[in-house]
């Protein structure tokens, strides 16, 4: 695949003014991101994009074997939890200087923005972006004597009780599964946890603020308001969620066109969208900074073409067309005030959360340090080690795995000090 | 020159391109990765080389006070010792019912048994994770009906490495049972009438006849299965991805994950070495104890 895409670089180099722009896109993106080039071929008939579509489960590998084996796209999607990686590895080409006059940081959601900029340096421009929220069952929330979702962790936990009660032995308020770190994750950054400490260097979970959030959690799942369970052991999901095997999910907005889609007819009017509560009230309760990232590659030989693909897919009209073809959220702020997302009060909803949401440690590391959050936490919730111990062991193992960051920075900080 | 000499260098030249292939693709990468196991070679090394430390020991100490390494180590001996046994009894038992004289359609029989193995594992893993799907699945389906509760076979911790045990033997035991197969068809029949005539009924003749003649068979088909069962790898890597609970990581999953998940390709080739190192000693032993008899 690789020596094909080189190889149709030469035929197209062929024809003597035509740039051609090796762009990598992942998974459906990848389809859709073809229709909206057509438009941009047409306005600039000297750049031909030629886009390859990668799988989402092989993307990271082949990013970093194109990396390694110095065959790089010009231009690529990047999740943005990867853009600090790519970064480490000086793969990136910093957009500081581009954007002067031509973007501007404040029309992007500031958290989704924070994710591209690596120690001050800008690295990519935010694509479509993700967040998680609270998705709920309005009518088990009603009868359980709650008009809307409350926006604080005390309001909240009372409202998962009241539904328990409803619920009965079998039935769950909340859907937490334990084999997904980014609950925990979420709650620990809402009670002002940086999650790891000086520099990124070394873990800071058994620190008050992420073992209050931890405490929280686990509790949920002692008092029986949310069932021990995985995702691969709810089997339907959505059949679940009708039938009322738990009334509130945090999950993302690509569950929005499915929940519409999957959900039967009845149920159409009896879920809604909430943003996340915080452990004071609404405007603590942060969100995770998700999304995707568009990014140069500093091997590129043709940046200058492939920032025009990176303008063009910028542009507020360009961001509404993308949403309309496959429901990604715009980056752009602009593009929140066009009708086709302003109608449905679901995705509006998704504008308000992101103007809360904070990144995840901005490291390489950091994907692997969420499994072994996601291992520990497991443990505590399996009911077999209290939070306390269990946070000690996680920070004992954090700070191992960050051991080779520490050694960078010092021996960085050394060179620093060297005349 | 002597004529022995002569041939010697005839030797020397039509073996020196297989040499040096399997230098080149078998050696040297051995090498290497012994070499990577003493460093921390890992994504900051991919930018740039002079990132990589030699760390001595250290990766083979971190490795084994970790729990996730020993989880691993467990879980592999878990499938071998319980799976590699009972893939070979039932590839023997299969073998023996197929080449019994007069049954019918023994050709179709032994196409049907050697399906899986030809069949491919992912096609074959969803297949299976239908049949072993919690609420709707076949096989608690029929446990159901007789009266033994549902088990979530993929969810629950304790259930998980059975589940992929059953999988693996099935999906296996064909090829084992074709040389089983191939082993009896080896054993002259005037044996089995002369013992007939001797009074020796069905499992005097097995005992005596049968399970000596296979020996062969069963030193191959014990080793290769072993190694083979060690390397347990796409059976929880499509079906579980190593959970429950870590309880169907097997080493050569850990290996993947530390390598191309985490790039932590020093610690990844630590695996390697001492994966090596088990399968080693269990051959060793299984060629001790077949020579001891």
């Amino acid at each position: 695949m690789l020596f094909g895409a080189g190889a149709l670089g030469c035929v197209g180099g062929g024809s003597e003014e035509t740039t051609v722009v090796r762009f990598w896109a992942m998974g459906r993106e990848g389809e859709v991101v073809e229709e909206l080039l057509e438009e941009f071929e047409r306005q600039h008939p000297r750049i031909r994009v030629d886009v390859q579509q990668l799988p989402w489960s092989a993307a990271h590998e082949k990013l970093l074997t194109a990396f390694v084996g110095r065959s790089t796209p010009d231009l690529a999607q990047l999740g943005n939890t990867w853009v600090s990686e790519f970064a480490a590895l000086e793969a990136l080409e910093p957009l500081d200087e581009w954007i002067e006059g031509a973007l501007e940081p404040e029309s992007y959601f500031a958290g989704i923005w924070d994710t591209n900029v690596i120690d001050d340096v800008l690295f990519g421009i935010p694509w479509y972006v993700d967040t998680r929220m609270l998705f709920y069952r309005k009518d088990l929330l009603a009868q359980a004597g709650h008009a809307t979702m409350p926006g604080s962790w005390p309001g909240w936990r009372q409202a998962m009780e009241d539904v328990k009660e409803i619920q009965g032995p079998d039935r769950y308020a909340i859907l937490l599964p334990v084999n997904e770190w980014t609950q925990a994750v979420i709650l620990g950054l809402q009670a002002g946890s940086g999650l790891l400490a000086d520099n990124n260097t070394r873990g800071a979970f058994a620190e008050p603020p992420f073992r209050r959030a931890l405490q929280f959690y686990v509790d949920l799942f002692r008092a029986g308001l949310a069932p021990p369970v995985s995702n691969n052991e709810v089997a339907n999901l959505y059949q679940e969620f009708a039938r009322g095997y738990f009334a509130m999910y945090i999950t993302g907005p690509w569950n929005l066109g499915e929940f519409e889609r999957r959900l039967p007819a009845s149920m159409a009017d009896q879920w809604g969208v909430a943003p996340l509560p915080g452990p004071n009230g609404r405007s603590d309760g942060v969100s995770l900074a998700g999304g995707a990232s568009l990014v140069m590659f500093r091997s590129s030989e043709h940046k200058a073409a492939a920032w025009e693909v990176v303008r063009f897919l910028s542009a507020p009209k360009q961001q509404v067309r993308f949403f309309e073809l496959m429901g990604n959220l715009p980056a752009r702020r602009e593009a929140w005030q066009d009708s086709s997302l302003t109608r449905d009060s679901r995705v509006a909803a998704f504008a308000d959360q992101l103007d809360r949401v904070v990144a995840t440690p901005k490291i390489p590391e950091w994907e692997l340090i969420a499994t072994r959050v996601q291992e520990h936490v497991e443990h505590a919730l399996r009911g077999t080690t209290p939070v306390d111990s269990v946070l000690v062991r996680l920070d004992a193992e954090v700070s191992k795995l960050l051991e080779k960051r520490r050694w960078l920075l010092a021996r960085s900080q050394a060179d620093a000090g060297r005349p | 020159m002597s004529l022995e000499r002569e041939q010697a260098k005839a030797a020397r030249w039509f073996l020196t391109p297989a040499l040096l292939l399997i230098g080149m693709f078998f050696f040297l990468p051995v090498v290497a990765g012994l070499l990577l196991s003493f460093t921390d070679f890992d994504i900051y090394a991919v930018a740039s080389p002079d990132r990589v430390r030699f760390v001595g020991w250290r990766n083979y100490a971190d490795l084994l006070e970790s729990d996730t390494f020993w989880s691993a180590v467990r879980n592999t001996l878990y499938f071998v010792l319980v799976g590699a046994p009972l893939s070979v009894l039932v590839s023997l038992a299969t073998a023996l019912l197929v080449n019994t004289p007069g049954v019918k359609l023994q050709g179709l029989f032994r196409t049907i048994y050697f399906a899986p193995v030809v069949t491919p594992l992912v096609a074959v893993a969803i297949v299976w994770r239908y049949l072993y799907h919690p609420r709707y699945g076949l096989l608690n389906h029929w446990m159901e009906a007789v009266g033994i509760d549902a088990i979530d076979w993929l969810g629950d911790p304790r259930w998980s490495m059975p589940a992929i045990i059953l999988l693996a033997v099935w999906k296996n035991f064909g090829y084992n049972m074709i040389i089983f197969v191939a082993g009896l068809q080896a054993i002259p029949r005037e044996l089995y009438e002369a013992a007939s005539v001797d009074g020796a009924g069905p499992w005097w003749r097995f005992r005596y006849i049968t399970a000596p003649s296979l020996g062969p068979a069963f030193l191959f088909v014990g080793i290769t299965t072993m190694v083979g069962f060690f390397q347990l790898f796409a059976e929880p890597y499509v079906m579980t991805q190593g959970g429950p609970l870590g309880s169907t990581r097997s080493l050569l999953l850990l290996m993947y994950e530390e390598g191309f998940r985490w790039w932590r390709l020093g610690v990844a080739s630590t695996v390697a070495v001492l994966l090596f190192g088990f399968t080693l000693a269990g051959t060793l032993l299984q060629l001790r104890f077949s020579r001891g008899r």
